[in-house]
């Protein structure tokens, strides 16, 4: 065989070898993914929580298939009377595991390599965040000096050829027009009236209709809360803490017992090397401290690993004050499940960036303006729901091709009495 | 009975068929504060004035816009209770019992909060009907006059010290526990406990408004002390003698629901009961009735023989009208086809027992008159309560103990009763407020209110309802079985007695929340019904009554509004108060009801014929006992020319809350003094003198607020010409609108046929009548049709939508100034002839926006804060209105309402509020926790009025887009619709053919369908059903007849 066929050959293979890592790296559930939405709420890898750490976990089970049976429903084994299952059960309090029947014998796996896989993270030197800062500083102060320095030249420039040419004139004997002075021209007078009541009267117009708005309000929270750590480093899904957005008006802020199903097991920062947080005046923030504020409100012992209790056994639990950020007046309705439910608009629409900030700004004006504006552009889930099969004349008109959505305003969105009542 | 002319008051009865210069031309009464004078600088107020105020307003805008923005909090639950979704209102079964008041509710809660009140459908009973009261009582949860805790002495005490000092106390001697009819088995079961415990303490039932006559009654005819279940649905005939069983009689909402089922008719099923109705003063009963004659209180028993005696031998009576002679051979005529049934109010022992003789030869037992499934609503005999006042005066009284009864305000003689109390060592009250009964007691010990509390009702024996709190004790009270079981020395709580009691009668934890989750244990199937055996003396009987005399004077008959009944809680109920009296239409006063004969002759200037002009004539009334008030005149046609009536409820004391407070100037009179003890029963007539003074008092009257200008709004037909011609109607319409439902030039076929209106005149008006394009709608559309053969103007749609809709209460003095907010008032017209009582017959019309397509308000507005939606709703957006009232003024049905004031402290500047002293805990953070939060609260200068409850169609249609599938019929309810004992009102989707409301008006009653003042081309959402009278007689305007009218108005 020519050498040259062995080469083209084995580049072949290499080729499709790679192919084949290719689609199963597209193929293969995403632990880590699968680990953070279904287990992490009682699960540390390294670890134990409400739930053992999971690191190494698999390497006591009796088999595989114990392990995929534990998963799918453990209070069975528990009932079965199985010895490790009753083991695991006692030794956690007794609290019975969330059975997950829809996870799958890969997706298991899956979570279970990502958890032996893990490590700790260890602290890095956070010197790369200097070098980021200065490379994104803006340099438009620069042009802004050239800018000035060059009209300030235009204007001597100007000064003197006036002067140059009052002298040679004076030199000629043509007489002088006598020089009105810059403030006393009633041109420039006039002008700068003008100009004055427009732009006063533009001032006065936008900040009437800004009233009462707060775009960009950014206030400071009774707890630094980092949305970014939360949603956006960690991937916890809006809706688990705002559950109410899917079926209220109120997207609700989680009572802190909801906060509690993770830290009671998650009693520090530990992302202070990849992400430190910092408030947007630059103060550094302890992670640590504020898991520790939660627990003073959520009244949680964390050396007893329990709550506080008064007599009768209520908990002592105080709620937390958030500054209320997105402010509606009084004769707005705004309803969050009509929105996410029904019409599936994602959070970010509204909120921005939600999972890139550390503290919640308003991203939206919030005006009528822009909800208008929305109402017009964007297609209600016509052929989705079956709410709107009574509204034939568009299906026909989809149908025919005469259309090809309905948006929100013909379905009357922008109508006063579908916000205002 | 086209021929009949409809009048809302005297005034607008001289003025018919003309423009009434009063109220059209004045819509806004009061003069505008503004200099119209010519000379502009000589004005008070200048030119240069305005410019200061108008440099100043800028100037304080614009400080005002600069202001920071106050920083608000969002605070969550610390920790939250599964079952609540903030913004997501919770829903439980629960039970108004309010003495042997009883109702199946259902308990809107938001965030906590008891916030509406619901009829519940699944009770046999109240079939999910409900009252003004019902809908009223959310309010009464969050009355600023309720006490907050134990008082002893009159200082603030601890429940413990109180239970010792009771226990002690309770002694050896007789003592009596006072209570209102219970309908509660646990709380009979506690009281039998108690009563066991200290056999010396006797149980003594006290009804204010007693039905002690028919118990005796009955226990003496069929041998039970017991009230019978009457079958209102079953009943052909039914003849009332002074019963108000629509309104105030017994079980209203029970009755109005059976009622309305004999009431309805359709063209393709002419039948309808026939209502006969006797009695002394005008009620809303009456005006439902197909034929109505007026008596004299003292005669009622007279024609009650005369109708036995019609039944059983064919006498012909000799009353002393002809009217009531010919009321009474056909109605005896008509009793004796079946199905008949007799009802009476009268709290007389001898009568009753001549009804119930009636009613036993008629065959109404086991048919229309259930004997087998009683009624528990009242239970108390009046001797036994006049014996305990007795043997309290003579001091042998150790210990009282008083329970949803307030005798020192609601008994005859109140004042004997207050210092026969002050003779008892150990008096204790359970009231929620210092009432004038709680004032007098030692120990005040608060009961929940029954929002707040855990408890049952049997209003019938073996139908039960559960009674579920919609909320945890906002104050330091506590059940009133608590105490009792305290005192027993039982060592369970209330609470615990209560879920044993149940769990034990259901058997199981499944069937127990079942019942809780219903509201209601009922047996399977329909009601079981039997007679019973009439072993009544009924000679004994007519010979008593042969042998009374019917009086001669004036007689004074003391009745129950309709929203404020017997007084109690309700007298303080601004939503009540305000809400106007289906009759008089007569707001937050009582007064003498006079017929308008009898104010003439009381005095030519007395009248008080002028129903627009609200300063009415005050008269002394002097009762046979002595007791004497001042009360203000209003006339009420229909009333018998010889007797007056005033209401009960009023002339509280200041304590009983600020609303319900009296004196001079306000709050009205109190009209127990009047009745009297007559050895058997306590009796609500009597005689009394009447003597003019000079004096006036505002009365607060409405219906003359709104003219239509003449133009007709009712149509009315009787049976007959009904039967006759199921297209008369159709036909009336059609001489308004055919016309203009075609093109002019497609005149083809027109000629020689008359106009009639059918499948297809109104597509045709609505396109061909009007030069503006016709609007295609699709999808949803929404419509209303209101029955107004059903609608007994009750006045429930009207707190209901108070309640849901945050309707501002503006008090008396703003209603006089035309201000009041109602969006739904239900309007009441007479026909007939001043001088003869008999020959009024009275119409009611809900009247509310009716989102006409072609609005005549939505194309006044400059602003256009009113216009229309895709759904065919008339919208306001409030925010958008700069309050010109143009809309108002160009309303043809008077249904929009400016809010002239801050009445609820709505307005973004502070000290803007309005305030009146009567109606100002309206604004107490307290009670503003009744406010719906899916609907703003109005600030001054807007307009506002009926949205079809909108936040209710948002919501329905959410539900389904939820659900993903289309909306159902019945799914989107207004408040109104839901509040309506009788059913009257149907609501819903008129493009989804299945529809209810579109099969109504295109199939099942379109011969009854009508749009007020259709002929404008206003094109209204809302349709009214005709009434049908079951009846051969028609009263118009006849001066020749009427000499009253002839020569005196």
């Amino acid at each position: 065989m020519p050498l040259s066929k062995i080469c083209s050959r084995s580049v072949f293979v290499f080729f499709f070898f790679l192919l084949l890592c290719n689609f199963s790296a597209i193929a293969a559930p995403d632990g880590k993914a699968l680990f953070m939405s279904n287990c992490a709420a009682c699960h540390n890898p390294i670890k134990d929580a409400t739930g053992p750490a999971l690191q190494n976990m698999d390497k006591t089970f009796p088999s595989k298939d114990w392990g995929y049976n534990w998963v799918h429903n453990s209070a069975a084994l528990v009932a079965s009377g199985d010895p490790t299952a009753t083991a695991i059960f006692n030794k956690f309090n007794k609290v019975p595991m969330t059975p997950f029947p829809q996870l799958s014998k890969e997706e298991i796996d899956a979570i279970l390599k990502y958890v032996d896989d893990f490590k700790a993270p260890v602290a890095a030197a956070p010197a790369a965040a200097g070098a980021e800062g200065g490379a994104t500083e803006s340099n438009s102060w620069i042009y802004t000096v050239i800018t000035l320095s060059l009209l300030l030249l235009v204007i001597i420039l100007w000064r003197a050829n006036k002067a140059l040419g009052r002298a040679a004139n004076d030199k000629m004997g043509i007489r002088n027009e006598k020089e009105i002075p810059l403030y006393r021209s009633k041109l420039v007078i006039a002008i700068t009236a003008i100009i004055i009541f427009i732009m006063s009267g533009y001032w006065l117009v936008n900040g009437a209709v800004n009233e009462g708005r707060q775009q960009n309000y950014q206030p400071l929270q009774p707890i630094f809360y980092s949305h970014k750590v939360h949603a956006g480093i960690n991937q916890i899904n809006c809706l688990y803490c705002h559950a109410g957005a899917e079926k209220s008006r109120h997207a609700m802020i989680p009572s802190s017992n909801v906060c509690m199903n993770c830290h009671k097991q998650i009693n520090s920062y530990s992302g202070e090397a990849d992400h430190p947080l910092k408030t947007a005046e630059g103060n550094v923030v302890n992670g640590t401290e504020q898991i520790q504020l939660l627990y003073k409100y959520a009244g949680w012992d964390p050396v007893r690993k329990d709550y506080k209790r008064d007599a009768n056994g209520n908990i002592l639990a105080t709620p937390i004050q958030w500054v209320k950020i997105h402010n509606l007046p009084d004769h707005v309705y705004f309803n969050h499940s009509q929105h996410v439910k029904v019409g599936k608009v994602q959070c970010q629409s509204c909120h921005g960036q939600i999972q890139e900030m550390d503290e919640v700004y308003q991203f939206a004006a919030l005006s009528m303006g822009w909800c208008i504006n929305c109402h017009r552009q964007t297609d209600v889930q016509f052929a989705n729901n079956n709410y709107y099969s009574i509204f034939e004349k568009y299906h026909a008109e989809i149908k025919s091709g005469k259309r090809t959505g309905v948006t929100e305003s013909e379905m009357g969105g922008t109508e006063c009495q579908k916000c205002h009542y | 009975m086209s021929q009949k002319q409809y009048w809302t008051d005297l005034e607008d009865l001289k003025n018919i068929n003309a423009p009434r210069p009063d109220a059209a031309d004045n819509e806004f009464k009061e003069e505008l504060p503004f200099d119209l004078s010519d000379s502009l600088f000589s004005a008070t107020t200048p030119r240069r004035d305005f410019l200061k105020f108008l440099g100043f307003s800028t100037l304080a805008a614009t400080l005002v816009a600069s202001c920071e923005m106050p920083v608000r909090k969002a605070i969550p639950y610390a920790i939250k209770p599964e079952d609540i979704v903030p913004g997501v209102p919770n829903y439980y079964a629960s039970t108004f019992a309010d003495g042997g008041d009883y109702c199946a509710i259902v308990i809107k809660t938001r965030d906590g909060r008891p916030i509406k009140i619901e009829g519940n459908e699944l009770s046999s009973i109240t079939k999910g009907g409900t009252s003004a009261r019902v809908q009223a009582s959310v309010l009464n949860l969050y009355d600023k006059a309720r006490i907050r805790h134990p008082y002893a002495d009159g200082k603030e005490a601890t429940f413990a010290s109180i239970d010792t000092m009771v226990k002690e106390g309770i002694g050896t001697k007789p003592g009596y526990l006072v209570t209102g009819s219970v309908l509660s088995p646990t709380t009979k079961e506690i009281i039998t406990q108690f009563t066991t415990k200290y056999p010396n303490v006797k149980h003594v039932v006290y009804d204010a408004i007693s039905y002690s006559g028919m118990l005796q009654a009955n226990e003496a005819c069929y041998g039970k002390r017991t009230l019978p279940t009457y079958h209102f649905d079953k009943a052909k005939t039914i003849v009332s003698i002074g019963a108000d069983f629509l309104g105030t009689w017994l079980s209203p909402v029970e009755f109005s629901k059976g009622y309305s089922k004999g009431r309805k008719i359709s063209a393709k099923n002419i039948k309808l009961s026939k209502h006969y109705q006797v009695e002394s003063t005008q009620t809303i009963t009456g005006a439902a009735a197909d034929q109505r004659a007026t008596c004299r209180p003292s005669e009622k028993s007279k024609i009650a023989v005369a109708l036995y005696n019609a039944v059983v031998n064919g006498t012909q009576p000799n009353l002393s009208t002809p009217n009531l002679n010919k009321l009474v051979m056909s109605a005896a005529a008509d009793l004796k086809k079946g199905n008949g049934l007799v009802v009476c109010s009268c709290n007389d022992v001898v009568l009753q027992t001549v009804i119930n003789a009636i009613n036993d030869k008629i065959g109404a037992n086991g048919v229309t008159i259930n004997w087998t499934v009683t009624s528990n609503y009242r239970q108390g005999i009046d001797k036994d309560v006049v014996d305990m006042v007795a043997a309290m005066e003579a001091g042998q009284v150790g210990s009282i103990f008083l329970h949803g009864v307030n005798p020192v305000y609601d008994y005859y003689e109140g004042k004997k009763f207050a210092d026969a109390l002050s003779k008892v060592p150990v008096s204790v009250s359970f009231a929620d407020r210092m009432d004038e009964t709680a004032q007098k007691c030692k120990f005040v010990v608060p009961d929940h209110n029954f929002l707040e509390s855990w408890g049952d009702a049997e209003p019938k024996p073996n139908y039960f309802s559960l009674m579920q709190p919609g909320i945890a004790p906002l104050f330091k009270t506590r059940a009133v079985q608590d105490s009792l079981l305290t005192w027993t020395g039982a060592a369970q709580s209330y609470g615990d007695f209560w879920k044993d009691y149940w769990m034990k009668k259901t058997g199981s934890q499944e069937n127990f929340d079942k019942a809780l989750q219903d509201g209601v244990i009922e047996p399977a199937g329909e009601m079981a019904n039997g007679g019973a055996a009439f072993i009544g003396n009924v000679a004994d009987a007519i010979a008593k009554i042969d042998a009374r005399t019917v009086k001669t004077g004036v007689e004074l008959n003391v009745y129950q509004k309709i929203g404020i009944g017997y007084g109690g809680v309700w007298s303080n109920n601004p939503w009540l108060l305000e809400m106007p009296d289906p009759i008089t239409r007569v707001t937050w006063d009582n007064y003498l009801c006079v017929s308008p004969k009898r104010a003439k002759a009381l005095d030519a200037e007395l009248t008080g014929f002028s129903e627009v002009d609200f300063k009415k004539r005050v008269v002394t009334l002097k009762g046979a006992n002595g007791y004497t008030v001042n009360v203000p005149v209003i006339v009420v046609p229909g009333m018998h020319n010889d007797v007056v009536a005033l209401a009960v409820g009023f002339g509280r004391d200041a304590k009983v809350g600020r609303a319900a407070a009296s004196d001079a100037t306000k709050g009205g009179k109190n009209a127990y003094p009047f009745m009297s003890f007559n050895g058997l029963t306590f009796e609500s007539h009597s005689d009394v003198t009447i003597t003019g003074t000079n004096e006036k008092y505002d009365l607060a009257y409405t219906q003359s607020h709104n003219s239509y200008e003449a133009r007709p709004v009712m149509h009315e037909f009787t049976l007959e010409e009904f039967s006759k011609d199921p297209k008369v109607l159709l036909k009336e319409r059609g001489v308004e609108i055919a016309e203009f439902a075609a093109v002019p030039w497609i005149e083809e076929g027109k000629e020689g046929k008359e106009p009639i209106v059918d499948a297809n005149t109104e597509e045709g008006y609505r396109a061909n009548g009007t030069l503006y394009p016709n609007y295609q709608y699709e999808g949803i559309k929404w419509g209303m049709s209101i029955d107004l053969n059903s609608c007994t103007g009750c006045g429930a749609c009207v707190v209901g939508c108070m309640a849901e809709n945050n309707i501002s209460v503006v008090g008396k003095e703003h209603v006089i100034k035309n201000h009041e907010m109602h969006w739904i008032r239900i309007d009441r017209y007479f026909s007939g002839m001043t001088d003869d009582p008999d020959t009024i017959q009275t119409v009611f019309q809900p009247m509310l926006c009716q989102h006409c397509d072609n609005a005549p308000c939505e194309n006044v507005c400059p602003v256009s804060a009113t216009n229309h939606s895709s759904e065919g709703l008339n919208q306001m957006a409030y925010n958008r209105c700069i309050g010109t009232k143009y809309c108002a003024n160009n309303c043809p049905y008077k249904v929009r309402h400016f809010n002239w004031m801050d009445w609820n402290g709505a307005d973004a500047f502070a000290d803007n509020l309005y305030e009146d002293d009567r109606r100002d805990d309206m604004n107490d953070n307290l009670t503003r926790m009744v406010l719906n939060p899916d609907v703003t609260v109005r600030s001054r200068g807007v307009m506002e009025k009926c949205t079809f409850c909108v936040q209710r169609l948002q919501d329905a249609k959410l539900t389904a887009k939820k659900a993903g599938r289309p909306l159902k019929d019945g799914e989107a309810r207004t408040a109104c619709q839901t509040a309506c004992p009788t059913d009257a009102i149907m609501f819903g989707n008129v493009k989804d053919k299945e529809s209810g409301i579109a099969k109504l008006r295109k199939e099942e009653q379109m011969e009854r369908t009508f749009y007020v003042l259709e002929h404008i081309h206003t094109l209204p959402n809302v349709n009214y059903l005709a009434r049908i009278r079951n009846t051969e007689e028609i009263h118009a305007k006849d001066e020749t007849k009427d000499d009253f009218l002839k020569y005196h108005i």
